[in-house]
């Protein structure tokens, strides 16, 4: 396993090295001048020309990627035009906002999505198959800032059970903080749930015509048996690296459902980035998104071989 | 819920009563649209960021909702025969949030701070004071190229904010991270586009009148949750509540609105001579510009697309400042005219115009609104919407015909207008430039009556709106929305408001709550 996973990392590193290079000059491709959206309204030249300066913006491109780069290896991804505060200050103050928002999204997906593929592939065709595609087909078509807006209105406003936005850290007040999250991951994970559903079904249904499970039922094993244990174990390779994936985006941000719930997440920070040309921010954060993306998929690799016995002797 | 209301309510009324004050946490909490950005009064350029320092830093002097100019760490001044030296007696007992002591030092090391730290955003605002000099500890001398009407108003905003000077020296441009002032409240925390902690200041000055132990702000973009959660009690007020919104509001139990018409307005700037492109027929030709001024119907245009809650304008102030020149209101449409200049101009068949608009809902409904109105008219209307940082980069650069922009306002009449319209004005996008108004916008700078400055802008005000660099439109409403058992809600023009704690006590009970935007950089920051 070892060689296997080393073999991925090394093939990881230039793309992320590709990955931060094309980053860097897609935001000095973005249109409009981050200086005059810095410089104050009355726009003093001399003010520009300062932080033109000091934020480097005169020298050339190359100069200003190697400078940056060479910062980040450090481990300092430079300070928000903004705010002044550090970029690495403001991803620790996000993150764990980001993976509690993310964690609890994709416990609703796999909760609800796994159990309905499950049931509507053994079930297919039946009533139960098609509620259960219904269901799902609402989850992805529902948008979430239409769902979001309903729930506060409904749970919030007019039953007042849960925080209607913002959000508590865990360390604060643990139940505080997962009841306001409760909502907007919900809603994420409806959405997820959908997609997990749908894939789990198909992966089920093209196990369950296998011949092996036919044997598995023919040596009389029960039906649970053979769907739990013989099936769907098959069936989970594809939904693993699916979910992996799916959190790997749930990371990079949920920006509309952050933008909802106002949750101070990832995804937030970075949209009001790229409005703001916030570049030190939108560069920091699209590099530790890449780097974490690639880590997930590293991490379902790893789960094949834990999975699927036939690759470890590969 | 209940709790808090009812500890809110004692602390309102805390002044009269005769219990002491029950033993509860006091928050208030405020709803912004967006979140500030960095907090240092010299540095800062977000509307947002003037609300959070109105709870945050004391000024040299404050405003009234008439816009009069009262005492606040400046308890008197009187300025010299020539205008040239402003004295100022300063409060004695005040000290910073770091327990600096505030005296005529300080006022000189920030006045200075403002002017040569090279981050600072308030050089041209304290352009006019040449040297300060320290006659006494609460008395300072203000010196001045000349005199200089508008200096006090700049005073009552972010260039008259007191920060520690010694905080200040210690963090340099890093300030902003722990701001350290000498307002009501004192800096706790913040987490970026989550929210800013601020918590009672108990050495306040005025610490009597503070009814809160402390204060927090969360930046809640989507106006709709913004009043979902003023609904369920998670928040005690919110700003600038949509139009759309309103009658929602008004309909919810427990929640009370208010309202006050900005001082600043959202308009048309058309490109007049700013590079190549302001060698267009629009930019040549204020006839054109006049025609489609004609073609408007801004009374409709605010009941279309606002509901009538903003107020319909022509000029750089709203028909309710003490400013505005009431010889020249507001008409309604008159096609005929609009047709006839169009032809006059050489246009009998009508012209196109392309307008950029920033690519928020609220200004491209109002430019469709202009564009129908206009096709009426026969001019041809087409919207380029841009996202608002490259509006504004390709205004400054004078690639663009007209540009559907606005500013927040200021205080004084000068800050909307002398930037804008004199030749050498430094955000005067169009570049028009007219002798005449350079003369008489610079004469209102330094006259010294009231009376004689209106008279000039009246005057200037003429010629503007026949040449029409900038086509008026309409003046934002800041509407808020609170909780009922909030007491003693005053708002104010210019975006500052302020909690009293009841009716007849002196001011800054929770001070101020300014809204609106404070600058054109606001819109979407």
């Amino acid at each position: 396993m070892l060689p296997f996973l080393l073999r991925r990392i090394v093939i990881a590193i230039p793309t992320i090295i590709l990955i931060s290079i094309f980053v860097f000059l897609l935001q000095k491709l973005l249109p409009g001048d981050p200086l005059l959206v810095l410089a104050g309204e009355e726009r003093d030249p001399e003010v520009l020309e300062f932080l033109r300066e000091k934020y480097r913006l005169n020298d050339p491109i190359w100069r200003q990627y190697l400078a940056w780069i060479g910062n980040a290896l450090q481990g300092d991804l430079g300070i928000s035009l903004r705010t002044n505060q550090p970029v690495v200050e403001l991803m620790v103050q996000k993150l764990p906002v980001t993976i509690q928002l993310a964690v609890m999204s994709m416990i609703f997906a796999l909760l609800i999505g796994i159990p309905a593929g499950i049931l509507s592939a053994v079930k297919k065709g039946t009533a139960t198959d098609y509620v259960a595609n219904v269901v799902a087909l609402s989850g992805l078509s529902i948008p979430n800032f239409w769902l979001g807006i309903m729930l506060i209105l409904l749970v919030s406003v007019k039953w007042q059970l849960l925080p209607a936005s913002g959000y508590v850290p865990l360390s604060e007040d643990f139940w505080q903080s997962i009841k306001t999250m409760l909502m907007p991951a919900f809603v994420l994970g409806t959405a997820l749930a959908a997609t997990l559903m749908r894939h789990t079904r198909s992966s089920m249904l093209g196990v369950l015509s296998a011949d092996y499970v036919r044997t598995a039922r023919a040596k009389g094993l029960t039906e649970r048996v053979v769907i739990l244990k013989h099936a769907l174990r098959n069936a989970l390779t594809p939904i693993v690296t699916l979910t992996a994936l799916l959190f790997g985006e749930l990371v990079a941000g949920a920006v509309l459902t952050e933008q909802i719930f106002t949750i101070p997440g990832f995804g937030k920070l970075v949209v009001d980035a790229v409005f703001n040309r916030d570049y030190a921010v939108v560069q920091g954060i699209v590099l530790v998104t890449a780097v974490g993306f690639i880590v997930m998929n590293l991490f379902a690799d790893a789960m094949y071989y834990v999975l699927n016995p036939r690759l470890r002797g590969q | 819920m209940s709790h808090l209301k009812t500890a809110m309510i004692s602390a309102l009324l805390g002044a009269t009563a005769l219990t002491a004050s029950p033993v509860v946490a006091k928050d208030l909490r405020i709803a912004l649209q967006s979140d500030a950005d960095v907090l240092d009064p010299d540095q800062s350029r977000t509307f947002v960021g003037r609300i959070v320092y109105t709870s945050l830093c004391d000024k040299l002097v404050d405003i009234t909702p008439n816009l009069d100019i009262i005492p606040q760490l400046a308890t008197e001044w009187t300025t010299s025969e020539d205008g040239t030296a402003i004295t100022m007696q300063l409060r004695e007992g005040v000290v910073f949030h770091d327990g600096t002591p505030f005296n005529a030092e300080a006022v000189a090391a920030n006045i200075e701070r403002s002017q040569t730290l090279d981050e600072s955003r308030r050089k041209s605002e304290l352009a006019s004071i040449t040297s300060t000099e320290v006659t006494g500890e609460y008395e300072i001398v203000l010196n001045l190229a000349g005199p200089d009407a508008t200096l006090m108003a700049q005073l009552a905003d972010r260039a008259g904010m007191m920060v520690s000077p010694t905080a200040a020296a210690e963090a340099g441009a890093d300030f902003g991270l722990n701001p350290v002032c000498s307002g009501p409240f004192k800096f706790e925390e913040r987490v970026a586009q989550d929210k800013i902690v601020l918590s009672k200041f108990d050495d306040y000055w005025n610490a009597d009148e503070i009814h809160f132990d402390s204060v927090t702000f969360l930046p809640i973009p989507d106006t709709t949750v913004r009043l979902a959660n003023l609904q369920s009690g998670d928040i005690d007020m919110i700003e600038r509540l949509a139009a759309t919104d309103l009658p929602q509001a008004r309909a919810a139990e427990n929640i009370v609105v208010d309202s006050a018409v900005s001082l600043g307005y959202q308009g048309i700037t058309f490109n007049i001579n700013n590079g190549e492109k302001g060698d267009n027929p629009w930019g040549n030709d204020k006839r054109l510009r006049q025609a489609l001024s004609h073609a408007i119907d801004r009374e409709a245009l605010n009941q279309v697309v606002f509901d009538g809650a903003f107020a319909a304008g022509n000029q750089p102030f709203p028909s309710s400042s003490p400013w505005y020149n009431q010889s020249l209101p507001i008409e309604g449409a008159d096609m005929e005219k609009a047709k006839a200049l169009l032809a006059e101009a050489g246009y009998p068949d009508g012209i196109s115009l392309e307008v950029q608009v920033p690519n928020s809902t609220e200004p491209l409904a109002v430019m469709q609104v202009v564009q129908a109105m206009a096709a009426e008219a026969g001019i041809d209307i087409s919207l380029t919407s841009k996202e608002f940082a490259t509006l504004l980069a390709d205004q400054s650069a004078g690639d663009y015909t007209a540009s559907q922009i606005g500013w927040s306002g200021r205080v004084d009449p000068d800050g909307n207008n002398h930037q804008f319209v004199t030749t050498d004005g430094g955000i005067n996008d169009s570049k028009f430039s007219d002798p005449k108004v350079d003369e008489l916008m610079n004469a209102a700078r330094v006259a010294s009556t009231t009376e004689e400055r209106k008279a000039l802008y009246d005057e200037a005000m003429v010629i503007m709106l026949d040449e029409l660099p900038r086509l008026f439109l309409y003046h934002q409403t800041w509407i808020w929305a609170y909780n009922d058992a909030l007491k003693g809600f005053t708002p104010y023009p210019d975006g500052m408001s302020v909690w009293k704690a009841s009716p007849g006590k002196s001011d800054l009970a929770v001070p101020a709550l300014p809204t609106g935007r404070r600058g054109v950089l606001n819109r979407g920051a």
